[in-house]
């Protein structure tokens, strides 16, 4: 079992979950956190560079790095792990966010070790769920994932946090229940009468069988069920409420990763396994992801707190992600799962600069601030960085993702997709008024506040993360072919072919 | 008569065997030993549920007296089952039992509570009407003496009359059903009446959902099923926390698992006629209902008791599996896990109560602060009741839920669904106690204090099955096995 490179994605954070039980004071922690981390993001760097060197060395399975471990057998559980271009992108970009939290969090209040553990017990589920392939494991890994966040948020946030975190862990959990009865429809439509069924991604596709009038049911059950975490309309209403009152580790882990979850499940479980009802029934989601993305840059242009204006900023690029998968085509998918990359990067970067500001001036109100650009230059640059990435800028990791996501979804010759993509590049636009609102208000004009004056600029751990994050940034909008080549490979064909596309 | 069929009766004739030893201890220990008494009954009861584990007393099958007693392996496993919960809930109650106003009656808490086991063996074991009533009764009656145990409190009085009226009330509708029964196939046991029923004719049917009906409610009065569950709330409040527990994981689970072996043997043939739609709308009522109510409690023990209700609602789902024996797998699992969990959090709840006398929930506020690892515990319990994983909790809704989904039609998917709907209220009154615990910013009433031995004890049982038993697959497996 320890055989396999995979299993250490869980093993070692669980190893940071036991570490961090026996550590006494804050130093140890961090070193625990920093430690576990920096491995976690070392092994998800050789894991990528190994799986490069596997494809190119003509290996063609789906999945490579399999391994299948009896669980409960009676009902043909198994702990099945696995990894496509697609899962090695989302590990990289899990253990790159969560080094950069640990670094973000260096200085949270009170309660230390609890802080670190629901955070690490947070990271184990979503490493867990990107590594699965079998639907109970990942539906486990998922769920854990999820119940940290309310105390994360309810303990250690800020603002109106009971409210939200009850509201964010109760609508996560809805759409987890329509998730588990259309996990479970799926196992028993999962193999031809008469066979074994089964709970494994890679089989039940291959075995295609569940019939198309159960597809109609199930699709919508975890497309929905997943798609709530990736801030589907209407069910995104738990996002603004959730981020904004979060502590900044767990906002960057959300944003960035968690909400990744989403998209990532509506690929691989529901478009993947069902891939005839993903044709018929995605005019139905388009529609709703397309308001995901208008509305949610509209709503980000009228706030006033900053962690708000990011959260709807957030809604509408992540309903990008599912906008452009529902587009079923390689191209657009392609670009998805750039826009996933380059959405978690940006926006762990957001809040981890709105967390260091908001810790200096305590406010995030940016009607009370100005002027950060004289006061915080550091800081103040890498905001104006970050928003750039965000509305695009070529050479930055938004203005590729985006590219590649209108370019396919322009492929579709019809009105309905045409009217739609135009609907959604106008987002585009918006996302420059909302973004250039801030930066012009926030960072530059006169200071607003005098008191603002004595404050200091980033610390080294603070430095650590925001630069962190702006590499990874600034390397996606510069080598897009690289990581255009890793995930490409993912596409097998065959679920194109079904459904008459390419 | 051929006496030696006795033997068969293994685990009950061991039982009995401890009932009669602690009986005697109690009887005849000098006063000054007796504080031991507690003890004694732990260990010899511990003794006892190994012995319940060894292959030759679990792994045979006997059917004796003509077929009213039977001993298979699954039935002897609940037993196990049921064993494993009581010696935990022996080991809670032993600070209680010991308490100052308890010492005169303490030997009596004991004997009662293994009198009613008694009682719950012969339900899960009787494959024939009277012998099941007979077991019935020896695990309602005592019952009520248990709730009344605390008898300077007016509450726990006042829940014992609550209980015994509702108890009879009960017994009379569940006579009423059976003599229908017998009166349609004119046989009360269990393996002939299933042959006898003829639903062909209009008027057998109706005579049938008839008696169906009254047995349904007198069983559904034990699990507290809703409309049968109003004494539930009241009585949970005003017994003693032991009791409580006693009452909502062991009576609960035993009548489960019998309800079940009613319906599958009995009455299978008739499933999708008589009693396939009854229990439908008796689970959606049980578990929205129980939910809704326990949303607006204040106080633990009636939270709890309408949590228990909504549970009983869940593991009804396993009937529903019917013919399919993941169906009676995934019962067992869950009615383990529960005992578990519920123990778990009874556990806090009587810690707490014994030290200080709080059951509040705003009691609870900031108790992390103060108490850290019972609100740990608790925590635990809340999101393994909850389901949420890596705790067990969550293998055994999963499993029970895809047990009633191996029937596939669409009644039984919109049956999940609506249960799953309801995990997300339930969900939400969990996290309310956690919030109490951990989040709260309120001081704390509770001063620090160190539990006693044996509370801890049953907790560190207790959280190890919450941890242990979803993720150790072989739990699973083995009652699989045998179901």
């Amino acid at each position: 079992m320890f055989s396999n490179i995979l299993i250490y994605f869980v093993v070692i954070p669980l190893v940071m979950l036991g570490a961090l039980g026996l550590c006494r004071n804050i130093r140890q922690i961090r070193a625990v956190a920093v430690t576990g981390s920096l491995a976690l993001t070392a092994l998800s760097v050789y894991l990528l560079v190994e799986y490069i060197a596997l494809r190119g060395a003509g290996a063609t399975a789906p999945m490579l790095f399999t391994g299948t471990w009896s669980w409960f057998t009676p009902l043909n559980i198994n702990l099945a792990v696995g990894v496509d271009g697609i899962s090695v992108a989302m590990l990289l970009l899990s253990s790159i966010i969560l080094l950069t939290g640990s670094f973000a969090s260096w200085k949270i209040q009170p309660m230390t070790k609890e802080f670190f553990l629901w955070l690490i017990l947070l990271s184990t589920g979503v490493f867990g769920f990107f590594i699965s392939i079998d639907l109970f494991t990942m539906f486990m890994f998922y769920e854990v994932a999820l119940i940290p966040m309310y105390l994360l948020i309810g303990v250690w946030g800020s603002g109106n946090k009971n409210y939200s975190a009850m509201k964010l862990t109760l609508m996560l959990m809805g759409g987890s229940a329509f998730l588990m009865l259309g996990l479970i429809g799926i196992y028993y439509h999962s193999a031809p009468a008469g066979e074994p069924l089964t709970w494994n991604l890679l089989e039940i596709a291959a075995n295609s069988s569940i019939d198309k009038s159960w597809q109609y049911f199930l699709f919508p059950m975890t497309f929905v069920g997943f798609g709530v975490l990736g801030a589907m309309f209407p069910f995104h209403t738990w996002s603004p409420d959730g981020h904004a009152s979060a502590p900044t580790a767990v906002s960057m882990l959300h944003a960035g990763v968690l909400m990744k979850l989403g998209g990532y499940g509506c690929f691989r479980v529901a478009i993947y396994l069902m891939p005839e009802a993903a044709h018929d029934l995605a005019w139905i989601f388009l529609i709703l992801t397309g308001i995901s993305v208008v509305y949610g840059a509209f709503s980000a242009c009228v706030q006033t707190d900053l962690k708000y204006i990011n959260a709807y900023s957030s809604v509408s690029h992540c309903g990008l992600v599912l906008f452009a998968i529902l587009m079923l085509n390689t191209t657009a998918m392609t670009g998805a799962i750039m826009q996933m990359l380059s959405h978690g990067l940006m926006t762990a970067l957001f809040f981890a600069l709105i967390g260091m500001i908001y810790g200096r001036t305590h406010t995030r109100d940016i009607r009370l601030m100005g002027g950060l650009m004289q006061i915080m230059p550091f800081l103040a640059v890498c905001y104006v960085i970050a928003g750039f990435a965000s509305l695009g800028l070529p050479g930055l990791s938004g203005f590729v993702a985006e590219m590649t996501i209108f370019v396919g979804s322009f492929e579709h010759a019809d009105m309905f997709h045409r009217v739609f993509t135009i609907v959604a590049c106008c987002s585009i636009v918006i996302t420059a008024v909302y973004i250039l609102r801030v930066v012009g208000k926030l960072l530059f004009g006169p200071v607003y506040d005098q008191h603002h004056l004595a404050l200091t600029d980033a610390e080294w751990w603070e430095r650590t993360s925001t630069i962190t994050l702006i590499l990874c940034v600034a390397a996606i909008g510069c080598f897009p072919n690289f990581f255009a080549d890793v995930i490409r490979f993912t596409f097998s064909p065959e679920i194109f072919t079904v459904i008459g596309m390419h | 008569m051929d006496y030696s069929q006795f033997l068969a009766m293994k685990q009950e004739i061991c039982l009995l065997v401890v009932f009669l030893l602690v009986f005697l201890n109690d009887t005849f220990l000098p006063r000054r030993s007796q504080d031991s008494l507690g003890w004694i009954t732990c260990v010899l009861f511990a003794l006892f549920t190994a012995f319940g584990f060894c292959p030759h007393v679990w792994n045979t099958s006997d059917a004796v007296f003509a077929g009213m007693y039977v001993s298979t392996p699954a039935v002897a496993t609940i037993k196990n089952i049921l064993n494993v919960g009581v010696l935990i809930v022996l080991i809670q109650s032993l600070k209680w039992a010991n308490s100052e106003v308890q010492l005169v009656r303490r030997g009596e808490f004991y004997e009662l509570v293994l009198i009613t086991l008694l009682g719950m063996y012969f339900m899960v074991s009787a494959r024939h009407f009277l012998l099941f009533f007979i077991g019935l009764e020896t695990a309602s009656l005592p019952l009520a003496a248990l709730v009344a145990f605390d008898k300077h409190r007016y509450e726990s009085t006042e829940a014992a009359v609550k209980y015994v009226l509702t108890a009879v009330f009960s017994s009379a509708i569940f006579l009423m059903g059976i003599s229908l029964v017998y009166g349609i196939s004119g046989s009360l046991y269990f393996s002939q009446i299933g042959v006898a029923v003829d639903i062909t004719s209009g008027t057998g049917l109706i005579a049938l959902v008839i008696a169906l009906g009254f047995v349904m409610a007198g069983i559904g009065f034990k699990l507290s099923l809703v409309p049968f569950h109003l004494w539930t709330a009241d009585v949970y409040q005003g017994a003693p926390t032991s009791v409580t527990s006693y009452l909502s994981v062991i009576s609960k689970g035993s009548a489960a698992f019998a309800f079940l072996v009613i319906l599958w043997q009995v009455f299978g043939a008739v499933y999708p006629e008589a009693w396939g739609w009854m229990l439908y709308a008796l689970i959606i009522l049980t578990i929205t209902v129980g939910n809704l109510f326990a949303i607006r409690q204040k106080n633990l023990k009636r939270f709890l008791a309408f949590s228990s209700v909504s549970q009983a609602g869940y593991i009804m789902l396993g009937i529903m599996a019917y013919p399919h024996t993941i169906g009676i797998a995934s019962l067992m699992f869950y009615i383990l896990v529960y005992i578990f969990s519920n123990l778990a959090a009874f556990g806090v709840i009587g810690a707490i109560e014994n030290n200080t006398g709080k059951v509040w929930m705003q009691d609870y506020n900031g108790l992390y602060k103060t108490n850290p690892r019972l609100a740990f515990t608790m925590m635990l319990a809340m999101f393994s009741l909850a389901g949420i994983p890596p705790f067990a909790g969550f293998f055994s809704k999963f499993f029970i839920f895809t047990g009633a989904l191996s029937v596939g039609t669409t009644a039984i998917y919109v049956l999940v669904l609506i249960a799953l709907i309801n995990t997300i209220v339930s969900l939400y009154y969990y996290l309310l106690v956690v919030k109490a615990m951990f989040i709260s910013e309120e001081p704390s009433t509770i001063a620090t204090f160190r539990s006693a031995f044996s509370e801890r004890l049953a907790l560190w049982v207790c959280v190890a099955g919450i941890i242990g038993l979803g993720i150790v697959s072989f739990f699973y497996d083995s009652i699989i096995a045998v179901a």
